[in-house]
């Protein structure tokens, strides 16, 4: 199976009867339907630890496997950014 | 002003005859609004005069204007004005270089990028991209786009040495070679501009009209992924907020665009290489201008650098076949 994102490899991991697919690339982890809830149940038998959100079902903030880390939060437009930032992009 | 560019400003007077909007009369102040060997641009009253480069395709560029003038382009390109005399011709030589005219259009602000009509240039590529080749003044030429990214590598080249070209060359190495202009570009009936950038758009008529594409000299048959891929660079290298590039895209998709699939999919398949050869070419040039002037890169600057360090390092599965 392909990363719908990255198109690397997928290789798949069981833990606790959960199956899991995980890119070999992006190291991002896919999960099947009802996967995340097993997961959860199983979490909670550990302690009060909040249920991690969900994921979505596409990877939020699409961006390629290049792209810039922590892309979002970023102080796109701020003062010292500003001169060389419409430099850019005006130019050839 | 020098003696080319005051001879250029004093072609824009046949050419304002022949414009619908202008009279002729004595010419106003002539401004220089560029002077590259690319381009030489003069403003003279209503209408913009520019010399095209020296060793461009007279032919192919002859075409392109021809392009911007016909019907279905109208509305997407600004259409350019006779420059011999009422009627006559679209193109003219000055001293060996091509010159065409084109009415004055209001341009975006560069003080303020933040509020450039991102989903106009959107709509506008994707009404572009979707002009069927057949009906247009041919041979249509191919798109100049990868042919800039070679000449940008050849401008860091010619620059000297410089601590980070090595990091632009590895990532360039990780291009297709048609993405570089060393290889044919796939066979593709999408025209193209060939070099979007906020510079390349203007409301005509000014100050208030519709905006429109300008500059066709690297327009072109080609993958049309191409026009987005600019603005890819620059999210994808975190000089543009995920917020800008998800109007534009969105923008560029709802009006029919081709090139990025269709929304909610995942854009990168489809602009994955354009979108390197546009932070490739931007950092090429950036190691070049920072050379001349003898500065070091500035913030964006270096984050197409950075984008470039983490393309040439890319592990091969990620590559999907891409490098040649």
């Amino acid at each position: 199976m392909q990363c719908p994102k990255c198109h690397a490899m997928m290789h798949t991991y069981n833990r606790s009867g959960v199956q899991i697919e995980q890119c070999s690339g992006c190291r991002g982890i896919f999960l099947d339907y009802g996967e995340l809830e097993a997961l959860t149940r199983m979490e909670g038998q550990y302690g009060q630890v909040p249920p991690p959100p969900a994921p979505p079902a596409y990877p939020a903030g699409q961006a390629p496997a290049w792209g810039a880390p922590q892309h979002h939060g970023h102080g796109h437009h701020g003062h010292g950014h500003q001169r060389g930032f419409g430099r850019m992009l005006f130019s050839s | 002003m020098d003696r080319f560019a005051a001879e250029l400003a004093a072609l824009a007077v046949p050419a304002a005859a022949a414009g619908p909007r202008e009279r002729p009369g004595v010419p106003r102040q002539h401004i220089l609004l560029a002077d590259r060997p690319d381009g030489t641009v003069v403003r003279n009253g209503g209408v913009v005069v520019k010399a095209h480069a020296r060793d461009s395709d007279h032919a192919a560029l002859s075409v392109r204007i021809r392009i911007a003038a016909a019907g279905p382009l109208d509305g997407i390109l600004l259409a350019p004005l006779a420059v011999t005399a009422p009627e006559g011709a679209l193109t003219t030589l000055l001293r060996g270089r091509p010159v065409s005219a084109w009415p004055h259009g209001q341009p975006v602000d560069p003080e303020r990028p933040e509020a450039a009509p991102w989903e106009d240039a959107a709509r506008l590529l994707a009404r572009l991209h979707r002009v069927p080749a057949a009906v247009l003044p041919g041979p249509v030429p191919p798109m100049r786009g990868p042919a800039k990214v070679a000449r940008a590598l050849s401008r860091m080249a010619a620059a000297g040495p410089h601590p980070q070209a090595a990091v632009v060359l590895a990532a360039a190495a990780r291009l297709p070679a048609w993405a570089r202009g060393e290889a044919p570009a796939p066979q593709s009936a999408v025209l193209c501009h060939g070099d979007l950038h906020l510079g390349q758009l203007v409301r005509h008529p000014a100050p208030d009209g519709p905006w429109l594409l300008i500059d066709v000299d690297d327009l072109g048959l080609g993958s049309p992924a191409w026009d987005l891929a600019r603005p890819a660079a620059w999210y994808a290298g975190g000089v543009l907020g995920p917020e800008v590039w998800e109007r534009f895209l969105a923008a560029y998709r709802r009006a029919g665009g081709p090139a990025a699939g269709p929304e909610g999919a995942d854009p990168w398949p489809e602009l994955d290489v354009a979108a390197r050869a546009l932070t490739v070419q931007t950092a090429a040039l950036a190691l070049a201008k920072a050379h001349a002037e003898d500065r070091g890169l500035d913030d964006v600057e270096q984050l197409m650098v950075q984008s470039c360090a983490r393309i040439g390092t890319l592990p091969p599965d990620l590559d999907r076949g891409t490098a040649s």
